[in-house]
């Protein structure tokens, strides 16, 4: 009875670990980023062995998804995709009801984990967007834009009540690239911001207050001493003070004095901005963009346009998180509770990010041949 | 890319390649905008880190202020006259700075037996550690006793990081005279923390959490302020630089006046109840009381679990604010309006009369109520009606106007819904109505149910509060007014007193004096009557006094015939006893509803407790609260029942099916 099917796992896991469907160039990129994520957390944590550990057990468990991930073909992907997407969003549903009345109320509990929806969502998005666009005539007119629009702010409008904008900005962003990577017209896109930039004042009255003093703040930093106006400034102060080269590796001072808030998570690029400058900042960011342009390499040999609109999606999205947390903490956008991938502590996001990238080395092991 | 859209029509089959083709451009774009961002953000990095490095990097150098959290004092409250009600008193509480806590674990295990800590006191401090910045100082145990600071002195040294400190906690000095009106402020817990704006309530310890205290947490509560100290490269405070003081919280003005309140309550005599009067003329609150009540200073520190068990197990329940969440059957208390009902829908005259045979039964039909006194009334008229509580007039004249306009009416006097007092967690108690009861039953409305809603019975359920609206709004010449316990406001101590308004929620409910005049006719009549029930409560009254009472059953009656047990005791346990009431009835300034949860009669049980109202409202105008000698009454317990010589007992009223 289980024989068969124990075989069948051992012969996946063998193939698994004796020719593993990455693209290499990739693989070394989030490599070199998470080491580089271990060591600045080594620091900013108070040389605290236990808590780099915990985020390198997370990295290898994120490597062992990816891993698994990338043996999925994308068409059983393609297959799966609405079953997913309707999947994620129904639990997102379940939070919303079950967290009626409390606070902010983002997770699900399983009883032996507890665990994000949303975070699902940063994956299933991209998807069902590819799947929705896939056999579509590309590129796409207004019915099929509506159609995505709707696919987009449903999960995004849920994710952002509860409330986590952070959250609901990447999941809509994971979204709006895949319509965008799908060749929906310039003039169209340049309406729909338009538009957007007009609904803006609309959005400020359903923000939450706590949501708009976080711009004022931003605006006016000193008014708000004992909330998010310190963090800003205190980030700010970290990330000047580093200089050109930096104060070096374990010796930026505002963390370690306990100015600086959130230093292991959120602001942790205040930190490494200290010891490293900007020299360290550009470096890091080089990787960054490296990673997205092979993402976008990726896609571009993918064999159809649902591969195609995922790997580029997911790819793109990795910026969103990038421009958001490294904007925050130079004081450039409001606090916002998204990490710097691979690089903040935390396991969640870690997790899920690498399970993104499995994706994409399966597209990219089901690539088009050249000739 | 408009060239595309030309070429549109004739794509009719999807196009891999040029789609390819397309989704090259667009990475390639999208690549090139990702680097645009990229450099944005480099752009701003190279501004911190070099334009403007020197003036962070002395910025960084110079970073040995830490800003720290001042909490306002709280709101005080009076009372219509200026006494303190509520009050800020000083009191000591163990403070916590984490950041000087070489081992938090061992430190909390090690001071535990030093000065005890509750695993509440334990949870919350965790809570409020995640919560906070490690410079912040943070409160782990309030309200230290003598013995503690004692202790714990003695002690210090081996505690780096935790001190004794200062700070104001609430106390209530009338205790549970205002239990159920001021409520209590509590320690905030971890689930408070949930959803109190963490940087508002930075170093506050107390937030509201019941009656006026809750109500009013936000003006109450006051604007933290804050102070940037120096401190060293440890961390330790050298001195302060600046100081923003905090704004303290709103003092507040209740309309209460301490001494109604007071009269009111001893009235009770510790029987369960509730009193609610109210000044017609604005629909102040003039005193609330729910007896038994409860001392709510137990609960600003923490009530201990042997006090807390004592409260919750009481089979009197004194933590159960029956004035506000009580739900009764009014009775007769809401005939008048019945009445006044009739006349505003046109259906009757005051005149119009009305022969009471001592049953009544729906034309048709075999469904029959009895009046109250064996062979009826007579010939009654509306005034009549009122005075005697004749339940024939009623039935018949609830059959007449229907369900559906009768309960429209009552509920523009409140009934029904909450009044909109500005106390949260009202009850809606019940309106009979067609609505109601479809929401409540499969059953559809009988007639006999509307028959007997015109006495006050049925489904009926009305809370203390309800009713003194409800008369209250009548006495004052049908305006309505929402009940208000706070009418006044001040921003600091010394500052102007400003009165809050509260306007009247629309025009008046009665369209004509004429009609006021005919339904007061009746109320008075009750008081100073031949056949009123409320004879005896007027005695020494320089006002006139208008009044109903009401008896309304516990249980349901199995039967139509009389019980002749006339046993005060006994009927105490079977009935629930109601009394309201205005003065003067010419110009009304009160309006008083009490109900007594075991009174043999709405008259001779709850009538006297009124009248105390009515007396202590008296004496703070200024006049001698006249002598007036009460009714004995059985559930007292310490007399026994008295005979008809000795008091005036009242003939039944208003108890029916």
């Amino acid at each position: 009875m289980i024989g068969p099917y124990l075989m069948r796992m051992r012969r996946f896991g063998r193939r698994l670990m004796t020719r593993p469907r990455i693209d290499l160039p990739l693989a070394l990129g989030l490599f070199a980023l998470a080491a580089v994520g271990l060591v600045t957390l080594y620091s900013a944590g108070d040389r605290s062995l236990s808590l780099v550990g915990g985020q390198a057990a997370r990295f290898v468990m994120g490597a062992v998804l990816l891993l698994v991930v990338s043996r999925i073909p994308p068409s059983a992907l393609r297959t799966w995709t609405p079953w997913l997407y309707v999947g994620s969003t129904a639990l997102l549903v379940l939070v919303a009801l079950l967290g009626e009345g409390r606070g902010a109320y983002r997770w699900l509990d399983l009883g032996v984990m507890r665990f994000q929806p949303s975070e699902l969502l940063k994956l299933t998005m991209p998807m069902m967007v590819a799947w929705y666009l896939h056999p579509r005539q590309l590129p796409p007119g207004w019915k099929d834009i509506a159609v995505v629009g709707l696919l987009i702010v449903i999960p995004a409008g849920l994710i952002a009540e509860q409330p986590d904008l952070g959250t609901a900005l990447l999941v809509a962003g994971a979204g709006a690239f895949a319509l965008f990577l799908s060749g929906m017209a310039w003039w169209r896109i340049g309406l729909l911001l338009a538009a957007a930039a007009a609904m803006v004042p609309v959005g400020w009255h359903f923000m939450h207050q706590y949501q708009r003093d976080r711009v004022l703040t931003l605006l006016n930093p000193e008014s708000d001493p004992l909330g998010n106006g310190w963090h800003i400034i205190q980030s700010q102060i970290a990330v000047g003070s580093g200089g050109i080269f930096g104060k070096g590796w374990l010796h930026s001072t505002q963390s370690r004095l306990d100015f600086l808030p959130e230093h292991t998570t959120d602001f942790i690029f205040a930190v490494f901005s200290e010891e490293f400058g900007l020299v360290g900042v550009i470096g890091i960011l080089v990787l960054y963009a490296f990673i997205i342009g092979r993402c976008l390499w990726i896609a571009m040999e993918a064999r159809d346009t649902y591969s195609r609109l995922l790997a580029g999606a997911i790819g793109m999205s990795f910026f969103v998180y990038v421009l958001v947390n490294g904007g925050m903490v130079a004081g450039m956008l409001p606090v916002v509770g998204v990490p710097m991938p691979l690089v903040s502590y935390g396991g969640t996001s870690a997790v899920s990010l690498l399970t993104g990238f499995g994706v994409l080395m399966s597209i990219h092991a089901n690539r088009k041949m050249h000739q | 890319m408009s060239k595309r859209r030309n070429h549109r029509p004739r794509r009719a089959i999807k196009d891999p390649r040029g789609e390819s083709t397309l989704f090259r451009a667009r990475a390639v774009a999208g690549f090139a905008l990702i680097l645009l961002g990229l450099l944005a953000l480099v752009g701003r990095y190279a501004y911190l880190q070099v334009l403007h490095h020197d003036e962070f990097a002395t910025r960084a150098d110079a970073n040995r202020i830490k800003p720290r959290a001042l909490p306002p004092a709280r709101g005080l409250i009076y009372d219509r006259n200026g006494v303190l009600l509520a009050d800020n008193v000083p009191a000591f509480r163990l403070e916590v700075v984490p950041e000087q806590v070489p081992d938090m674990k061992t430190m909390l295990s090690r001071l535990g037996s030093v000065v005890p800590l509750s695993q509440d006191d334990l949870d919350t401090f965790r809570k409020q550690l995640a919560q906070s910045r490690r410079f912040d100082s943070i409160p782990l145990k309030l309200h230290l006793t003598e013995d503690d600071i004692a202790r714990f002195s003695v002690n210090r040294w081996r505690f780096p990081g935790v001190d004794v400190v200062p700070y104001l906690t609430r106390r209530y000095p009338f205790g549970e005279l205002f239990a159920h009106v001021i409520g209590y402020v509590g320690r905030i817990d971890d689930n408070d923390l949930k959803h109190l704006d963490p940087a508002r309530y930075k170093g506050t310890t107390h937030v509201g959490r019941s009656g006026v205290e809750r109500s009013y947490e936000d003006v109450l509560h006051g604007t933290p302020g804050y102070e940037l100290v120096e401190v060293n490269a440890d961390g330790r405070t050298q001195r302060v630089l600046e100081t923003h003081p905090p704004k303290p919280g709103t003092n507040l003005y209740l309309s209460i006046d301490v001494r109604i309140q007071k009269a009111a309550e001893d009235a009770f005599a510790g029987r369960p109840g509730a009193a609610v009067a109210i000044d017609p003329r604005n629909g102040q609150v003039l005193a609330m009381v729910s007896v038994p009540s409860f001392d709510p200073n137990l609960f600003v520190n923490g009530i201990s679990t042997a006090d807390y068990r004592a409260l919750t197990t009481d089979p009197k329940k004194p933590l159960y604010n029956r004035a506000l969440r009580g739900v009764y059957p009014p009775g007769s208390t809401v005939k008048p309006l019945i009445g006044l009902a009739g006349l505003e829908s046109g259906l009757r005259t005051p005149e119009d009369t009305v022969v009471s045979t001592g049953q009544y039964c729906i034309p048709g039909t075999t469904f029959c109520r009895r009046d109250d006194q064996r062979g009826g009334a007579g010939k009654v008229d509306l005034a009549e009606a009122i005075e005697q509580s004749v339940n024939t007039y009623f039935y018949k004249l609830a059959l007449d106007l229907g369900i559906d306009r009768l309960s429209h009416y009552m509920a523009q006097f409140g009934f029904g819904h909450p009044t909109g007092i500005d106390l949260l967690g009202e009850s809606d108690g019940v309106l009979p109505s067609r609505e109601w009861k479809a929401a409540h039953s499969k059953l559809p409305w009988f007639p006999g149910e509307t028959m007997i809603a015109g006495i006050g019975q049925g489904y009926w359920a009305v809370t203390p509060l309800q009713l003194a609206h409800a008369i209250g709004t009548f006495a004052g010449g049908g305006v309505p007014y929402r009940p208000r316990l706070v009418m006044a406001t001040q921003h600091g101590v010394d500052a102007r007193i400003v009165p809050l308004p509260n306007p009247p929620e629309g025009p008046s409910l009665v369209s004509s004096r004429a009609n006021w005049e005919a339904v007061d006719k009746g109320m008075e009549m009750v008081m100073y009557g031949d056949k009123g029930t409320g004879r005896a409560l007027t005695v020494g009254f320089p006002y006139r006094i208008a009044g109903k009472s009401g008896t309304a059953e516990r249980y349901s009656r199995t039967s139509n015939t009389y019980d002749d047990r006339s046993n005060l005791a006994y009927l105490a346990s079977r009935n629930r006893a109601w009394f309201e009431m205005y003065a003067p009835a010419d110009d009304p300034q009160i309006a008083v509803a009490v109900v007594l949860e075991a009174g043999a009669w709405g008259a001779s049980s709850a009538g006297p407790i009124a009248r105390h109202i009515l007396d202590a409202w008296l004496a703070t105008k200024g006049s001698q609260a006249p002598p007036f000698t009460p009714y004995k009454d059985a559930s007292l317990g310490d007399v026994p029942p008295l005979s008809p010589e000795d008091v005036p007992v009242a003939p039944p009223d208003g108890d029916s099916p």
